[in-house]
């Protein structure tokens, strides 16, 4: 079972806030997944690759030939707040925590 | 007691491609902000990445060059963390299947050849660059920050050692032969200002003869070969003094003040560590299978030490001269590009090794430093060669060139260095030190035959040491005996 404190970890990750009633939905909903996942592992599946991608295509490549970007005007367009041409964001860090 | 340190680095390569790693927009240093991005790098909702082929061969390239084994299949991992230099929330690397694995690299310090083991070679992508305003440059204390997104998605390589360097100086000679080779390589320009070459180091120091690992902590941007080494110098000093006056190294990031040397935790480590890694399901997985790997193998770049051998077997050079030329990629470019217009390679490598090297080592810089152009050495050394300038004046116009760039004919012209074979003018002059100088010539048939000496030396003083000596010598001894 996922606890309230492992949700409430993992959302912190995502930086999401959760709502006490989400708490205990989120925490349902991730242990039955959780749980399928411990079936799964009952079976033997030491010869078995892990499935990372479904489509059965590999080495899907882009020559390395440059096209035109966007202009700086409009690449700030989505910006709230931008200067020097640069988009603007508040204070990264308080000294010593990311 | 005594501490033996433990040293392991990781480095990031930005490629040398003309386009991003998952998108068109141009890769270029500097430059307007915000003018090299598009919906991919700035990650706008919809977009979709395509892997750069020749990033993929580069990463190849350097997986070979450090003899790595590649896995047949390797896969693109989100990592997910929050920053604003990271437009998506994640940054697509690769994690528990990396391309290549397993390698090693040997160095040479203090005359004793170590093996370094490479862990990983990855294959990742540039993030965002942050101009911190406000506070002096240093990310605390910054009121606010500017994002330029010109370097995000730029191709980076990740390079990680094993654990197994012991001491700053082989971690310094590490990182010079690495550069070396990825220069060899044509895969970066690894100009660590720009920071297309940038290395983080963990380390721990172990009391000497045990072999169990201390708590490390993690030094981030050095961002020279003279930081890497004092920086972790100084951290191997303060984790010793910290053990042994009882206290214990915490696990952290530091970040070191060249000035002060004083050291400050960076960042805490409390979810630095939790990257919810798991597989990009918008990259297809690579499939490096032996044709792939052969095919990249076959078009790989001479690397250094087959170099070195060529220039033994094919060219006849000792093999010290030979190492010396291979041990940077310009002056072996510069010394080939030399024999292009001069066909004497033993003359060519003395000259590089002797005068190029020394005005180099007296500039203090690099070969950048140099002006002359290999074609304009490969001249002088004919006129060298063919007696037209003497030895000691080509070393003057030699130094010349490198200092101003001119050639050889125009220095030699502009002072009148030109070295003079011509008989009958040496025979001249010759003639005149002989008639104003009769004691000597007295001693001379009295069968003091070292008195030659001097009349040599008169005749250099006479033509400002432009007189073939050869001819000089001939010269003098005929008109003496008469």
């Amino acid at each position: 079972m996922v606890s309230d404190d492992d949700v409430r970890y993992v959302a912190r990750l995502a930086r999401l806030k959760l709502k006490s009633a989400e708490l205990d939905r989120y925490s349902r909903q991730l242990s039955g997944i959780i749980d399928h996942i411990n079936k799964i592992a009952e079976l033997d599946l030491k010869d078995v690759e892990p499935t990372s991608h479904v489509t059965r295509l590999e080495n899907v490549f882009r020559a390395d030939t440059p096209w035109s970007s966007v202009s700086q005007e409009k690449a700030l367009l989505n910006a709230p707040e931008a200067e020097a041409g640069a988009f603007k964001v508040p204070q990264i860090l308080e000294a010593g925590e990311q | 007691m005594d501490f033996e340190p433990v040293i392991g680095l990781e480095i990031h390569v930005e490629l040398s491609t003309e386009s991003k790693m998952f998108c068109g927009c141009r890769v270029k240093f500097g430059g307007e902000p915000n003018a090299r991005c598009c919906p991919v790098c700035m990650a706008h909702p919809g977009a979709l990445p395509v892997a750069n082929e020749k990033a993929i061969e580069y990463l190849a390239r350097i997986g070979l060059a450090l003899n790595c084994s590649i896995p047949e299949r390797s896969i693109f991992h989100r990592k997910n963390y929050f920053y604003p230099d990271l437009p998506k929330g994640y940054q697509i690397s690769q994690y528990d299947r990396p391309f290549a694995v397993d390698g090693r690299l040997e160095i040479v310090v203090d005359d004793e050849q170590l093996t370094v083991g490479i862990e990983r070679v990855h294959m990742e992508e540039d993030t965002a660059k942050n101009i911190h305003a406000g506070g002096g440059g240093r990310i605390a204390g910054a009121v606010y920050s500017l994002i330029d997104f010109n370097r995000s998605g730029t191709p980076l390589v990740e390079i990680v050692t094993r654990p197994e360097i012991h001491s700053p100086q082989a971690a310094r000679t590490f990182l010079n032969k690495l550069k070396n080779l990825l220069k060899y390589l044509d895969v970066s320009d690894c100009n660590m200002e720009e920071g297309s070459l940038r290395c983080d180091a963990n380390v721990s120091v172990r009391p000497a003869g045990s072999s169990g690992l201390g708590v490390k902590t993690e030094l981030k941007n050095m961002n020279s070969f003279k930081h890497l080494e004092k920086g972790l110098a100084m951290e191997i000093e303060r984790q010793a003094q910290l053990i042994e006056s009882g206290g214990q190294v915490v696990q952290q990031t530091v970040h070191f003040d060249f000035a002060t040397g004083e050291v400050t935790p960076m960042r805490s480590k409390e979810f630095a560590h939790d990257y919810r890694y798991f597989p990009e399901p918008d990259l297809v997985p690579l499939a490096a299978g032996s044709d792939f790997v052969e095919k990249i193998r076959a078009a790989m770049p001479e690397l250094p030490d087959a170099r070195a051998a060529r220039y033994v077997n094919d060219l006849g050079l000792p093999a010290y001269n030979s190492e010396v030329l291979t041990s940077s990629r310009e002056l072996s470019d510069f010394f080939e590009a030399t024999l292009a217009h001069f066909d004497d390679a033993r003359m060519a490598s003395n000259w590089i090794m002797g005068e190029l090297l020394g005005y180099i080592n007296a500039a203090g810089g690099d070969l950048a430093s140099c002006r002359m152009a290999p074609a304009e050495m490969g001249k002088l050394l004919a006129m060298i060669r063919s007696g037209a300038v003497s030895n000691a004046v080509g070393k003057e116009v030699f130094a010349e060139m490198c200092k101003t760039g001119q050639t050889a004919g125009e220095i030699v012209a502009a002072k009148g260095l030109a070295q003079i074979s011509d008989e009958p003018e040496l025979a001249a002059i010759a003639g005149r030190v002989i008639a104003s100088n009769p004691a000597q010539v007295e001693q001379f048939r009295a069968g003091k035959e070292r008195v030659l000496g001097f009349f040599v030396g008169q005749v250099m003083k006479e033509t400002k040491g432009r007189a073939n000596p050869q001819a000089v010598n001939r010269i003098l001894k005929e008109k003496l005996a008469g």
